[in-house]
């Protein structure tokens, strides 16, 4: 039977099993809304204030419910305001499939109203995009779409469909979705060499990236780790994935990470990578990272090999796959020496002073994760908030730390938490963000009364940009160049006017009862938390440096 | 240590598969020095070679970022001594009747062919290996070359 593109596209988005959609209509996809007319009960559409935020939330949706997320963006404008939410995307490796509308194929090319070459913007920011011109092609190409953004490295893919082809009718039979490509094959003598390094070693320390999450190999990473006894620091991407309670496990590693994961990555003789790219905010300095270490890397893409840092082995494979194959060659070991070196390590540890008068982040961070247990869904935005999130979080369960881990976009939080909380409508979502970043897209708020969605979002308030105002401090001799905000907002009548619940809080006492108040309304919330304005993230240690530039004061 | 690397990229003939692959290169900072590209047997694919100064590191780097491209079918580094190299020159030289044989004499020695010739300068064709096409260049600069294009090397596996 025949059907317009957009019927085409709507039923390919179902038969992929898509039933949640961010999107903002427009011009160049208003057929696509005409034909979303008819199956509003199949499909749920929310529609954010700002198609950035419509990404994020698409985002937020896939990170927390491992599902591919869907976004629909007008031509032009719409579609160059998807673009940092899909660089966000990429750079964590977060299956989307974006769909944009463009201007009609007699237009193509002329500068009409809303033309923009949405396919040639996004070449760089995706792992493959497509320009759709001709009906025909519009079914298999939403099928392909959504097997590239699946298969292997996970990541977003757009489709620039023309205004034309969605009101073309054509053939339409409903098809399985396309198997995902094969995962890299690696021979049994590679699991053999991974072996031997592991067996030989006396101080091993496992590094583990957001690979070991994509790949949900969380279970036979613990297998490894407890099987031989190997101690694992993890980075920002893979927190959750090792819980608190897993004695093995160090910590976040890096920049603000734990002093003992940095310090035993420091003295390992064996740094084995999994799923990982030794980023410069992990690997600062990379001739002196690990530098007593032999270094073996496991990973999907084979670009990542030997990319930021030179390592002596690495095999390219799924790292639950390649896992799996390994652990019946491990040996089972005490490594007692190496673990008592690590108890040292652990006590220097830094350790976060309290206060009751003005709270400090780490007490509200802990209280609210106390309270709502390790189903809450933690998401940040970028800056100090994100790092003291990331340090006192303690999350148990994989994905349930949404983070903008690569890109470091300020204003991903309220889009992602409104994408965590509508797929996981039963989990609690609390957004921890700053001042700085909550101002970025606080205009989701909108979007969070207007669909109904429950999200905390508790602003760290300082008045500054503080990450930049702490390196200013530390690195660039206190000379606070157009950080401090020092506006006059008030956001409980801020929250007020976008119709939610607002609060506003500076003492330990304060913020539980505003806390516990907030927890009994049925909308969004948000709360307004006073911190000092020269509270640091510590401990750090500055990019480019190493352990002997640790700073703990 | 970085030296000249010829690679042989099969890649999928669809609209903008150059755009992926050189934009690639720029935003990973390499600088190609060469490109052609040309149809295949199978009209679906097209060949594209490029040279470019690469070191071990940055030519496996290079090589696996490439290979994820969606458009890439395969990716092949080519040696002199498994491959035939070629690439063509067409270099226009300004030219006076005393020097006009001489000039011509040099050419044939590099099997150069003259395919325009005035009062005032002549256009000699030469195809070869890059470093006979850089040979001649160099032999021939003490004339008066008024400038020249080389079309870049094309290969072929033996």
């Amino acid at each position: 039977m025949k059907y317009t593109g957009a019927e085409i596209l709507i039923k390919t988005l179902l038969d992929e099993g898509v039933d949640t959609i961010f999107g903002y209509p427009g011009g160049a996809v208003i057929d696509i809304y005409n034909a979303l007319y008819d199956y509003q009960d199949q499909i749920k559409h929310i529609r954010p204030s700002h198609e950035q935020g419509g990404v994020h939330a698409a985002d937020g949706y896939a990170r927390s419910t491992g599902k591919t997320g869907v976004c629909i963006a007008t031509s032009g404008p719409g579609a160059t305001n998807m673009i940092t939410g899909i660089a966000t995307a990429y750079m964590d490796s977060i299956p989307l499939v974006c769909i944009t509308g463009n201007v009609a194929s007699h237009l193509i090319g002329k500068d009409a109203f809303q033309e923009i070459d949405i396919y040639g913007v996004t070449m760089s920011v995706t792992k493959h995009n497509f320009m759709v011109s001709d009906v025909a092609k519009l079914q298999d190409t939403v099928r392909k779409a959504f097997s590239i953004a699946n298969s292997g490295r996970k990541s977003p893919v757009l489709i620039d469909v023309q205004k034309d082809v969605m009101q073309s009718m054509y053939e339409y039979e409903p098809k399985p979705s396309l198997p995902l490509a094969q995962l890299p094959q690696f021979e049994q003598s590679e699991i053999e060499k991974l072996a031997e390094y592991i067996n030989n070693a006396n101080k091993p320390i496992i590094y583990a990236g957001g690979g070991v999450n994509s790949s949900n190999a969380g279970k036979e990473l613990r297998e490894l780790m407890n099987k031989a006894s190997i101690p694992a620091v993890n980075t920002i991407m893979t927190i959750g994935v090792l819980g608190e309670l897993d004695q093995l496990n160090l910590g976040m590693v890096g920049m603000h990470g734990k002093n003992s994961s940095n310090f035993a990555i420091e003295n390992s003789d064996l740094v084995i990578a999994l799923g990982t790219r030794f980023s410069d905010r992990v690997a600062l300095n990379t001739k002196h990272f690990a530098p007593d270490a032999k270094i073996i890397q496991v990973d999907i893409d084979a670009s990542e090999m030997n990319k930021n840092v030179i390592v002596d082995y690495a095999v390219v494979g799924d790292v639950k796959e390649v896992l799996t194959a390994l652990l019946p060659l491990i040996e089972t070991k005490n490594r007692q020496a190496w673990l008592d070196n690590i108890a040292e390590f652990k006590k220097e540890d830094y350790q976060a002073p309290c206060c009751e008068e003005q709270i400090k982040p780490h007490q509200l961070i802990s209280y609210v994760v106390n309270e709502l247990g390790e189903d809450l869904i933690v998401v940040t935005d970028v800056g100090q908030h994100q790092m003291w999130s990331a340090q006192y979080c303690a999350r148990t369960k994989p994905r349930t730390f949404l983070t903008s881990g690569g890109l470091g976009t300020m204003g991903f939080g309220f889009g992602a938490a409104i994408g965590a909380k509508v797929g996981n409508p039963d989990k609690p979502v609390v957004l921890f963000t700053g001042d700085g970043s909550f101002t970025m897209n606080m205009n989701e708020l909108k979007t969070a009364v207007d669909s109904k969605i429950k999200t905390t979002t508790i602003i760290l308030n300082n008045h500054t940009l503080g990450m930049v105002r702490q390196w200013q401090n530390l690195l660039y001799n206190k000379r606070f160049s157009q950080t401090d905000i020092n506006h006059s907002f008030d956001y409980v009548k801020l929250a007020e006017a976008f119709g939610a619940k607002g609060y506003s809080c500076k003492t330990v006492n304060e913020f539980k009862a505003a806390f516990i108040d907030s927890q009994k309304q049925d909308g969004p919330v948000i709360i307004e938390v006073l911190i000092d304005q020269d509270e640091l993230v510590l401990p750090m240690i500055p990019a480019g440096g190493t352990v002997e530039d640790i700073i703990m004061e | 240590m970085k030296k000249m690397r010829v690679l042989s990229i099969l890649v999928k003939n669809n609209a903008g598969t150059l755009t992926r692959v050189a934009g690639l290169f720029a935003r990973r900072g390499y600088n190609i020095d060469t490109l052609t590209v040309s149809a295949t047997k199978d009209h679906r694919f097209s060949k594209i070679t490029l040279t470019a100064e690469l070191d071990d590191i940055m030519l496996g780097q290079l090589m696996s970022q490439t290979a994820k491209l969606q458009e890439v079918v395969s990716i092949e580094e080519l040696f002199d001594h498994n491959s035939v190299l070629r690439e063509i020159l067409l270099i226009k030289v300004a030219v006076t009747h005393e020097c006009r044989s001489k000039l011509i004499e040099i050419a044939n020695i590099y099997k150069g062919v003259v395919v325009d010739l005035s009062r005032e300068s002549m256009i000699i064709e030469l195809t070869g290996k890059p470093q006979k096409i850089d040979a001649f260049i160099n032999v021939i600069d003490n004339f008066n070359i008024v400038n020249f294009c080389r079309t870049g090397v094309t290969a072929v596996q033996r």
